[in-house]
């Protein structure tokens, strides 16, 4: 009698330890909780990378386009192969980009810029790599979909691609 | 004159003392949040104990967010905000988390019932 408790204990044990791992193993995006989603993006202060004036976060949206916010670096060897469909995105009226330089040196963001093209209109410094972390990214290269009511509409983490257009021109839709 | 210079001297250790030790204090409490913090983009280390980009990154952060007046308590919330419940370490308990926070404690309840029942049995 005690040994069959045991083995039905034992098995819808196992059975238990089953789902959880086939409903856990199955959500691929756990550990990129993304929070702030749908959520206003906080003010913060930074510095233009040409003129090294001060800009306040709420400044840069005025008018009615859709932001985004490209975080980007000319070390990073995935920012170049993202450069071309930002010089695309960068055709369309609709889209305003502004650069965020995480962690570079000015000479060597401008050679990029000299040699790739400029898609931004506006680039913002990020000497240390707090801004970054104040708008909720992970690290170079990643983009964040605003629109002019500073909520973020999407966020691409690594860098974009074809099909990354196709969403943006969606959510302009 | 002798005199002087000794307050002089010693307004001047005191001083800078002082600025030493609020910035030992600064840095303890930025150690201490950080060693709470998830490192996102490491495996299975803390903020403390990276080196990455990132973690340097939001040790500046803390830091900064220290001097703005925030408290330890509000660091936390800011970046759960920003993050996710899962940058930090503890996670509060709510209806996602309770199970986590409850099954060490019915372990206990289910083991202490079986060891109270055993020995019942070996009374009898």
């Amino acid at each position: 009698m005690k040994k069959k408790t045991f083995i039905i204990f034992i098995i819808t044990f196992f059975i238990f330890c089953f789902f959880i791992f086939f409903i856990g193993l199955n959500k691929t995006d756990d550990y990129i909780p993304n929070k702030t989603l749908g959520k206003k993006i906080k003010t913060f202060e930074a510095v233009k990378l040409l003129d090294n004036q001060k800009i306040i976060s709420d400044q840069i949206f005025f008018n009615n386009q859709i932001y985004l916010f490209n975080i980007w670096a000319s070390w990073c060897l995935p920012c170049r192969n993202e450069h071309k469909i930002l010089m695309e995105l960068s055709k369309n009226p609709l889209i305003n980009i502004v650069g965020i330089n995480y962690k570079d040196d000015l000479e060597n963001a401008n050679k990029f810029l000299d040699t790739m093209g400029n898609p931004y209109s506006l680039i913002l410094k990020d000497e240390d790599g707090i801004v970054s972390i104040e708008l909720g990214a992970y690290g170079v290269p990643e983009t964040f979909v605003i629109n002019k009511d500073k909520i973020i509409l999407k966020k691409f983490i690594g860098p974009l691609n074809m099909e990354s257009i196709k969403e943006i021109e969606l959510l302009i839709k | 004159m002798k005199y002087y210079k000794i307050i002089l001297s010693v307004i001047i250790f005191s001083f800078f003392s002082q600025i030493i030790q609020a910035q030992d204090k600064n840095n303890s409490l930025v150690n201490k949040i950080s060693k709470n913090i998830r490192c996102l983009i490491c495996q299975g280390q803390s903020v403390y104990d990276s080196q990455s980009d990132f973690a340097t990154s939001m040790k500046l952060l803390i830091n900064k967010k220290i001097n703005e007046g925030y408290n330890e308590n509000a660091i936390y919330e800011y970046l759960i905000s920003q993050y996710g419940e899962w940058i930090v370490y503890e996670p509060k308990f709510n209806k996602n988390t309770f199970f986590l926070w409850l099954l060490p404690i019915l372990v206990f309840l289910i083991g202490g019932w079986l060891v109270f029942n055993k020995t019942k049995f070996f009374k009898l």
